[in-house]
């Protein structure tokens, strides 16, 4: 739950990758090792076509199953463990299960246990804690219990493959400029052309989230020229002075 | 089929491109984000209780942490 200008990185989190687990019900009880067998198709690439109820358009897509674990089968359930790419319908993989075993199958109970880099142990909470943490806060004022349960948006960006820039290229990105390869002063290894990336301060705040037009040895090897396109300022305004000069006044 | 890897299993390194410092005086490290940015540029991870629809959720914390604005990054929709 992202709140105020955190909202903007939300969708950073729709796009990442999940885990769950998950109960299965089988309509026929079946050995064991067929289940697992059939279960042990359904890892790297997949078919699905949403269902009805999706607000996606309804058509036949792939998506990438990173690992299948079935932690148990008890007559007709199955406890499994997955995780997934986003997008990606876990009743309409068990319904498939079910058609390629023969029986049919439907899912029972799904727990989300992570989406990108949250998980049950990143400082998960309920709404009974948020109330009473804020009620402790009111009564002390101690900005430390906040900290227990409000985490800085930079959380939600933690997957993303990061660049770091200096100062004084902080305030024309916050204008919406595109990164320039003089600004960057660190930055992580294995980017490619069209990765998504987050550009960070050396105090490692998100400034924006950018496209790589350049792979990390380009930019590495490169003194001037566009390396990453600004796709959505994060941070705002002012809160690094203007420290680069406009072409008018550089001249004069 | 090779596996492929799932995005938190993947491991970067940080590469120097140049030496460069931050200024003190301006921004702050995430963590030490004084009292009103802190909820304004904040993400709480949330366990959703069935019942209440996503909204209802979303509400409730508004209401609680008095902000004006909180969007939820995706719920299960079973």
């Amino acid at each position: 739950m992202a709140l105020e200008d955190a909202t903007k990185v939300v969708h950073a989190l729709l796009d990442s990758g999940k885990e769950y687990v998950c109960v299965m019900k089988l309509h026929k009880e079946l050995p064991e090792n067929k289940v697992r067998e059939v279960l042990g198709l359904f890892q790297g690439k997949i078919f699905q076509r949403p269902p009805v109820r999706a607000s996606v358009k309804r058509q036949v897509r792939v998506r990438k199953i990173y690992y299948l674990d079935v932690l148990e089968v008890d007559g007709r359930n199955v406890l499994f463990k997955v995780g997934c790419e986003a997008g990606t319908y876990i009743r309409k993989l068990c319904h498939d299960v079910g058609e390629i075993l023969g029986c049919g199958a439907h899912m029972y109970e799904l727990r989300r246990i992570r989406s990108g880099p949250f998980t049950e142990a990143s400082g998960i909470v309920t709404l009974h804690d948020i109330a009473y943490m804020h009620s402790m806060w009111q009564e002390t004022k101690d900005p430390a219990i906040l900290r227990k349960f409000i985490q800085p948006m930079e959380k939600a960006l933690e997957l993303l493959p990061k660049i770091y820039v200096r100062d004084s290229a902080v305030n024309a990105l916050c204008h919406g400029a595109h990164l320039t390869a003089p600004g960057v002063v660190m930055l992580e290894t294995d980017i490619q052309v069209r990765s998504k990336i987050c550009i960070l301060t050396l105090k490692g705040e998100a400034i924006a989230l950018a496209t790589a037009i350049s792979t990390t040895q380009e930019i590495l090897k490169k003194n001037h020229g566009i390396v990453a396109r600004n796709d959505r300022v994060l941070m705002p305004r002012g809160l690094y002075p203007k420290l680069w000069r406009s072409k008018q006044q550089q001249s004069s | 089929m090779p596996s492929i890897l799932a995005p938190w299993t993947i491991k970067r390194e940080l590469q120097t491109k140049s030496e460069a410092e931050t200024d003190p005086e301006y921004g702050y490290k995430p963590e030490e984000r004084p009292f009103p940015d802190m909820l304004r540029f904040g993400i709480i991870n949330l366990d959703k209780p069935p019942g209440p629809s996503s909204h209802e959720v979303a509400a409730w914390v508004r209401r609680i942490l008095g902000v004006k604005q909180a969007g939820h990054g995706g719920t299960l929709e079973i």
